[in-house]
Parts: structure tokens; C-alpha cells; sequence
């Protein structure tokens, strides 16, 4: 599946996930730091995913 | 996962309260947080008139979209701070946000002014956080006070302010401590009341809510923002949160229910005199905006007298 990194911008093809728990821990993220997200819709962490998935990972921490 | 509510598949698992919603309970159960928010601190009432700080991020936007959604009197106030392609995107999402639900905005440009916050940052030398909070707290203030606002939103959520806390309780800054409000009441006749209705809602739930309700807002951060120590402190305290879920929430909400108070000190006077540069009160001559434009002027004053950019004119 193509996974995208935003706001870095980075894409990355990703293989032999699941769910949406074992692709943040494929990242290291620390669940509740992004939006995961396909098409219109979020997914939550036991949402189970496909080869042909294009998702986007984006992150929601702001300010500094 | 089902929604808590209704059974639907779920879209958001709110860790922090053992939830999870489809689409239209979760909008309703954010509504619903930030209302009680404003209702329990006693934020503003329905018929006053609130100036919201709009940066185009999820959170102000977020704020703005409920506000104006509940019936409330809003007044947008954006602060363009010049810094690149970032502040240029800023604008537009915002002025986008404005116009397509036909809300009033307002816009300021430090540019116009020659104090573009990478010049002011060039010509004082001053960290960009710092110089730009100068401006921002000047120009709400005096947006406040020019679009007759009763009362200043901004949209600092939970983890924002769990990461001031954590800063201030690292290094015991009773002064800021005493400060840290969700509410901070006017010191003076011409500044109004201060509020920040997100402040128990997480960066998580805010952003969830703002993609669920199909905003459009800049995703990227204020590239002034790197290695800021906020985000230390917001990344260690992620760590605590996904291992013991509701920690930032019980530190922030419990910190203004019973820890605050032994930080409380009579309120000084506030400010007795007026500035010379801009009006608005001031505790001397110029108040810490005016005096920070004076710096700028002077810096690039001398800086053209060094080049002889004058010489030939």
C-alpha cells in the first residue's frame, strides 16, 4: 500500500500490514499523534487494511 | 470498533475517555466538550461579541466553526505574520474559511508595517516565538478593542497547555503559573477578557473534528517552530498518554480545579499609563510592542546608515 507522510510530504510503499495499529508501529508513532486517514474517512487502530490502500498519515501536533 | 453511542463503525477512538464515534456523534461530542468548557469556566455568554484569533491551523479553525455553528457573534482576526509561503497559505485557507460560511474577518499584516516577523527576528535578535507573541498579544488586544469585542478566543487546545504546565512546573515558574488560566480577566479598561475554550480538547480531537467536518487547514507547522521545547514536552507527554491514557487531561483540568489556586496572588495594579507609540495602556513610555517596533527602527536605521543607503538621497 503507498502511505503518505504529510506535512513532511514523504510517500512510501508499505507491505504485509494488517491494521491500522501495526502500520503506526511499523512507523514508531505513538497513537493519537496522527490522523490516519483513507479517502473521507479516519480509521481507527483495529481497522483492517488492504495491498491497494492509499492512506495518509497525517500528524496533529502543532505550536512550539 | 463500534461507536459508543449508536453502534455505527467508528472513526475516532478517544482514548482519554474510553470512546469511540462514528462521523455524527463525534462532532456532537466535541460540540458538546467545548460548549461545557465555556459554559463551566464561564467563558463569554451568547450575546457578546467575540474576536477569535484565527492562525488557519485545525484548531483555531475548529474553534471558529463551532462558535459561529452554536449561534454565537464572531469577529475573525488574523494576524498575518509574513513569514513566507507559510503565512501566505495561512491567509488563504482562512479568508477561504471566512467567506464560504459568510463570517466576518478582519486582517492585519505585520508586512505592511516593515515588521515581518523573519525582520523583526534579522533586526532584534530576539527569538521568532518571542517577537512574534509581542505582536500577537498587541494586535488582539487592539483588534479587540477597535471591532468593539467583548472578549479575545484563541485556540490553545489541551496538549498546548499541558506542555506550558509541564515547562512551568519543570522549572517552578510561580509567576507563569499563576497565569496559566482558561480564563485571564482584563487588567484594564481597554483590554477585555481572555479565553481559551479548547483548553480540554487534545490536538487529536481537535484535528479529528476539523477533518470530519471537512475544514481545510494548514497542515504544516510555523517553520519558526522547530526544536521549539514545547514540542519536547508534547512528545514526552504523548508517551505518558498512550501508556496511561486521560494523563494530560487530569493534569491540565485538575491543575485548574485545585492546583492553580496555591499559585493565586492579589492581582497587581495593571497598567496606569498610556503608551506614546500606539495608545493602548502601557506600565511605561512605550508598552513591550512599541518598544520592540523601536528596536526595528533603530536596527534598520543604523543598518542603512551603515550601508550609505541615505547617502545618495
Amino acid at each position: 500500500m503507498k502511505v503518505r507522510l504529510t506535512p513532511q510530504g514523504r510517500e512510501l510503499d508499505v507491505d504485509g500490514v494488517k491494521i491500522v495499529g501495526d502500520l503506526l508501529r511499523r512507523f514508531s508513532v505513538v497513537p493519537g499523534t496522527v490522523l490516519v486517514i483513507r479517502g473521507d474517512r479516519l480509521l481507527t487502530e483495529d481497522t483492517a487494511l488492504r495491498e491497494d490502500d492509499d492512506i495518509e498519515l497525517r500528524s496533529v501536533v502543532s505550536g512550539g | 470498533m463500534k461507536c459508543t453511542r449508536c453502534r455505527e463503525p467508528a472513526e475516532v477512538k478517544v482514548r482519554a475517555h474510553n470512546s469511540a464515534f462514528c462521523r455524527e456523534c463525534y462532532v456532537l461530542f466535541f460540540e458538546r466538550r467545548v460548549l461545557r468548557a465555556i459554559e463551566h469556566e464561564k467563558m463569554f455568554r451568547k450575546e457578546e461579541r467575540i474576536l477569535v484569533a484565527i492562525s488557519g491551523g485545525k484548531d483555531s479553525l475548529a474553534l471558529w466553526d463551532v462558535l459561529s455553528c452554536q449561534g454565537y457573534t464572531t469577529v475573525g482576526f488574523h494576524l498575518a505574520l509574513g513569514i513566507g509561503g507559510y503565512s501566505s497559505r495561512s491567509l488563504d485557507v482562512t479568508r477561504r474559511f471566512a467567506e464560504s460560511r459568510g463570517l466576518e474577518l478582519r486582517v492585519h499584516a505585520l508586512a505592511d508595517e516593515g515588521l515581518a516577523v523573519p525582520d523583526m527576528m534579522k533586526a532584534t535578535r530576539r527569538p521568532a516565538c518571542a517577537a512574534c507573541g509581542t505582536a500577537k498579544r498587541h494586535y488582539f488586544d487592539a483588534a479587540a478593542l477597535e471591532f468593539s469585542c467583548d472578549v479575545i478566543a484563541t485556540g490553545h487546545n489541551l496538549d498546548d497547555e499541558a506542555a506550558r504546565l509541564l515547562g512551568n512546573v519543570l522549572h517552578w515558574q510561580t509567576d507563569h503559573l499563576a497565569r496559566q488560566r482558561p480564563v485571564m480577566q482584563p487588567r484594564h479598561e481597554k483590554f477585555v477578557r481572555k479565553v481559551k475554550p479548547l483548553f480540554l480538547t487534545s490536538e487529536y480531537e481537535t484535528a479529528s473534528y476539523a477533518f470530519l467536518r471537512g475544514l481545510q487547514y494548514v497542515v504544516e507547522e510555523c517553520p519558526n517552530a522547530a526544536g521549539a521545547t514545547q514540542l519536547t514536552y508534547k512528545a514526552m507527554l504523548d508517551q505518558l498518554e498512550s501508556t496511561s491514557p486521560g494523563t494530560k487531561l487530569s493534569f491540565v483540568r485538575e491543575f485548574v480545579a485545585r492546583g492553580a489556586a496555591a499559585f493565586e496572588r492579589p492581582e497587581g495594579e495593571g497598567p496606569g499609563g498610556t503608551c506614546s507609540g500606539c495608545g493602548m495602556p502601557s506600565f511605561g513610555t512605550l508598552c513591550s510592542f512599541c518598544s520592540l517596533r523601536a528596536e526595528v527602527d533603530r536596527k534598520l536605521r543604523s543598518g542603512a546608515a551603515t550601508r550609505g543607503d541615505g547617502a545618495s538621497r
